[in-house]
C-alpha cells in the first residue's frame, strides 16, 4: 500500500510539474491515450463502411450499466464498482452486436435499418431501467448518468491505468490483424476466395471497436463515443492515400484531440470534458476538410476553376485561329488580359501565333485518334493537353507529313 | 460430352471421375431464393488449357466461380479442386473478380494491392521485405503496369484497374486462375495484355478459367468452352462445342442469326 502511494504521489508531483491540476493531467493522459486508440481502431472500422455500427455499440451498453448495479445491489454492494459496471456495458454491447448481425444476416433488414433498431431499443432500455433504479433509491445511484455524458471529475489514477492498458492492448490487436481487415474492407469477395472468414474478421474489428467504447465511456460518454472513433479517420483521410498513413495520422490525431480537448475542457471551472474533446475534434475535421491538398474543399474549388480557365482560352484560341467571333465574355476577359486578343474580339499577334499554335496541336491531335494502331496514345486527349507531352519529336514529325498543308495566315 | 446420370433422388449425378483433374464441379445447385442460379451443374477443368465459360446474362457464370470459391454456399454438390475439397487448396487458386465490387477510393496504391496478393505468405506479422516488393513489382511488369506503383488505385482506367488485379493473382503465385469478366469494359490494349499474360500462364501448365461475354473472340482466345444456363449446355473443345445448336440452346432467341454466323465464322 506504501508502494501504491509513493507510485500516486510521484505522479501527483509530476503533474504539478507541468502546472496542471493532478485530476487534470490524469484526465488528459487518459483521454490522449483513449484518443489515439479509437483513432486507429475506428480507422478499419470506417474504411469497411462500417462507421455506425459503433454507434449502435455504445447506445447498447446502457442497460449492461444499469443491470450491472442492480446486481451489484443485488449482492450487497455499493454498485458503484467500475470494473463491474464496465463488466456489464461490454456484455450487453456484445450482445447489441450479435443482434444487429443476426437481424442483416438472418433477416432482409439492411443494416442500417438494424442498426437502428438495435440502437433505439437497447438504448431506450438502458433509460428505462436508470429510471427504476432512480425510484429504487438503493445503492450509491448519484453518477451512472454520468456514462451517458461522460464525467472526469472524480477519475482514479486506476481508471486512467485501465484506458492505459485496454487501448493499448486494443491497438496492438488492431496492428495484427490489420491485414485481414483492410482486404475485408478493400475487396470482400476477393478476402473470401482467399480463404479468409470474412463475418469471424468483422466479429474481431467489432470487438476491438466495443473495447474501445467500454473504457472510453467514463470518458466521453456514450453518446458522444462514437466521434472519437469516426472523427479521426476521417480527418485522416483528408491528408494521405496510403492505408499505412491514414492509420497512423489517425492515431495522432485521435490522441492530440483527446489530449487538447481534456486540456481545454480544464481550463475554465464546469467545461464538460466529452462535448468539448469531439467539438476539438470537429475542429479537425473542418479545417481538414478545407484546405487539404487535393481532397479538400478549396483544393477542388481551385482545381475547378483553373481547369475552367484552361478549357475558355483552348476554346477562344481556337475560334480565333478560325477566324470566328468569341461570344463569351469570361473567354474574352482572359484572352485579353494575357494579351492575346484586342477588346473588340480580334486577336493581337501574340494571339494570332497562339491561336496557330493551338490549331496545329488539335489537328496532329486529329490526326492520332483517326490512327487504330495509336489507341493508347490517342487515350491521353482531353482536349487540353499538349500532344508534346505524348508523342516523341519523331512521332510527331510522321504526324506532320500527313497534315494537310494549311495555309498560315 | 459427357452427360450425367439420373439418380434415385432425382438429383443428376455424374461419375467420379476427373476429380484429381485442376478442378472439378458435380450436382452444383446455387439458389439465390426459389429459383436457382445454377442447377446440378458438372464441370471439368484440365490442366495447361484456358476455357471460356459462356452464357447468357443470368445464366450463373458468376455464380459458378463464387460457389467454386466458397463466397456463396451451394444447396448441394461439391468443388475438387486437385483432388481435394476446394477449401483445402484455396492456396493454389487466383481469383479476379469483376471490377465493380471493389471500393475505388480506398487509399491504397497499386503496389499495395499487389502485394495484398501475397496475404498468405506474409501472413499476420511478417514484414514487408524489398524482395516481396521486387515480386510485386516483376508481377506489374508482366501486366505493363509498372510505371503505376505509386498511385492510388482509383486514379486509374478501368483496363489499368484491371490489369492491377491480374498481377495480384499473379503475385499470388498460383495454380488455377478463375477471372470474372476481365475484358468486360477494357481497352483493346489492356484485352491484349491480359489474353497474353493468360496465354503465357496456360504455356506454363497453369489452368486458367474466364468468364467470358464477347462469343466472337471465343474461338481466337480459348481452347476449350463451357455453355451454361442455369444448367450445363455444352462442354469440350471450342470447335466441337461452339456449334449453332449449342449456341441457340444456350442462349435461345436472343441470338439472331446474323450473329451466329459471326461467330462460327
Amino acid at each position: 500500500m506504501a508502494g501504491a502511494s509513493h507510485t500516486r504521489n510521484w505522479h501527483r508531483s509530476s503533474a504539478e510539474m507541468w502546472g496542471l491540476g493532478y485530476n487534470a493531467a490524469l484526465v488528459a493522459t487518459g483521454a490522449g491515450l483513449l484518443g489515439a486508440a479509437a483513432g486507429i481502431t475506428g480507422t478499419f472500422l470506417v474504411l469497411r463502411k462500417r462507421a455506425l455500427v459503433s454507434d449502435a455499440i455504445a447506445h447498447a451498453t446502457l442497460p449492461g450499466i444499469a443491470l450491472a448495479f442492480l446486481v451489484m445491489v443485488a449482492f450487497g454492494g455499493e454498485g458503484r464498482s467500475l470494473a463491474g459496471l464496465l463488466f456489464g456495458s461490454a456484455l450487453s454491447a456484445w450482445l447489441g452486436l450479435l443482434c444487429v448481425g443476426w437481424l442483416t444476416h438472418a433477416t432482409r433488414l439492411s443494416e442500417d435499418a438494424a442498426i437502428g433498431a438495435v440502437l433505439s431499443v437497447f438504448f431506450g432500455f438502458g433509460i428505462l431501467l436508470l429510471t427504476v433504479i432512480q425510484s429504487l433509491n438503493v445503492g450509491r445511484q448519484a453518477g451512472l448518468e454520468t456514462f451517458l455524458l461522460g464525467s472526469t471529475a472524480g477519475m482514479l489514477y486506476s481508471d486512467a491505468l485501465t484506458i492505459a492498458v485496454g487501448g493499448g492492448l486494443a491497438t496492438l490487436a488492431a496492428l495484427v490483424l490489420r491485414r485481414p481487415m483492410l482486404t475485408a474492407a478493400f475487396d470482400p469477395g476477393y478476402a473470401v476466395a482467399t480463404g479468409l472468414d470474412v463475418r469471424r474478421v468483422d466479429l474481431a474489428m467489432m470487438g476491438l471497436i466495443m473495447a474501445v467504447t467500454v473504457i472510453g465511456i467514463k470518458i466521453v460518454g456514450l453518446v458522444l463515443i462514437v466521434a472519437m472513433v469516426i472523427l479521426p479517420p476521417v480527418t485522416a483521410r483528408f491528408w494521405s492515400n496510403r492505408v499505412d498513413r491514414v492509420v497512423l495520422i489517425a492515431g495522432v490525431m485521435g490522441g492530440l484531440t483527446g489530449l487538447l480537448g481534456a486540456l481545454i475542457s480544464a481550463s475554465a471551472p464546469n467545461l464538460p470534458t466529452g462535448p468539448i474533446i469531439v467539438l476539438t475534434g470537429s475542429a479537425g475535421f473542418f479545417v481538414s476538410l478545407m484546405i487539404a491538398p487535393r481532397r479538400g474543399v478549396l483544393a477542388a474549388l481551385l482545381a475547378r476553376h483553373r481547369y475552367q480557365r484552361r478549357v475558355h482560352l483552348r476554346q477562344g484560341l481556337l475560334a480565333l485561329a478560325h477566324g470566328h467571333p468569341v461570344y463569351e465574355r469570361f473567354t474574352l476577359r482572359l484572352l485579353s488580359r494575357a494579351g492575346l486578343a484586342n477588346p473588340d474580339g480580334t486577336a493581337t499577334d501574340k494571339g494570332r501565333a497562339a491561336a496557330a499554335r493551338a490549331l496545329l496541336d488539335e489537328s496532329r491531335w486529329q490526326i492520332l485518334r483517326a490512327d487504330p494502331a495509336q489507341e493508347i496514345a490517342a487515350s491521353h486527349y482531353d482536349g487540353l493537353r499538349p500532344i508534346e507531352t505524348v508523342l516523341t519529336p519523331d512521332q510527331i514529325a510522321q504526324i506532320d507529313t500527313r497534315l494537310a498543308p494549311r495555309p498560315l495566315t | 460430352m459427357q452427360l450425367g446420370l439420373a439418380a434415385q433422388d432425382g438429383r443428376i449425378v455424374a461419375s467420379d471421375d476427373g476429380l484429381t483433374a485442376p478442378l472439378a464441379v458435380r450436382g452444383l445447385t446455387v439458389t439465390y431464393g426459389e429459383k436457382p442460379a445454377l442447377f446440378a451443374l458438372d464441370a471439368t477443368f484440365d490442366a495447361g488449357a484456358m476455357t471460356a465459360i459462356i452464357g447468357p446474362n443470368g445464366a450463373g457464370k458468376s455464380t459458378l466461380l463464387k460457389a467454386v470459391l466458397g463466397m456463396v454456399t451451394p444447396v448441394s454438390g461439391t468443388v475438387h479442386a486437385y483432388g481435394q475439397p476446394v477449401r483445402e487448396v484455396l492456396d493454389r487458386i487466383a481469383y479476379v473478380p469483376q471490377r465493380a465490387t471493389v471500393d475505388w477510393d480506398f487509399p491504397t496504391r497499386v503496389i499495395d494491392v499487389v502485394l495484398m496478393g501475397m496475404a498468405r505468405e506474409l501472413g499476420l506479422l511478417r514484414r514487408v521485405r524489398q524482395d516481396h516488393r521486387d515480386r510485386a513489382m516483376a508481377c506489374l511488369v508482366r501486366v505493363g503496369m509498372e510505371h503505376f506503383a505509386e498511385r492510388q488505385i482509383g486514379q486509374l482506367s478501368g483496363g489499368q484497374q484491371q490489369r492491377v488485379f491480374l498481377a495480384r493473382a499473379l503475385a499470388q503465385g498460383a495454380d488455377l486462375y478463375l477471372l470474372d469478366e476481365p475484358f468486360a469494359g477494357v481497352d483493346a490494349a489492356t484485352e491484349k495484355a491480359i489474353v497474353a499474360v493468360l496465354k503465357s500462364l496456360r504455356d506454363a501448365g497453369r489452368t486458367v478459367v474466364v468468364v467470358h461475354h464477347d462469343l466472337a473472340t471465343v474461338s481466337t482466345y480459348f481452347e476449350r468452352a463451357l455453355l451454361i444456363n442455369t444448367t450445363r449446355v455444352a462442354e469440350g473443345p471450342v470447335a466441337t462445342v461452339l456449334t449453332p445448336e449449342t449456341l441457340q440452346a444456350t442462349y435461345g432467341g436472343r441470338l439472331a442469326h446474323a450473329q451466329l454466323a459471326q461467330i462460327l465464322g
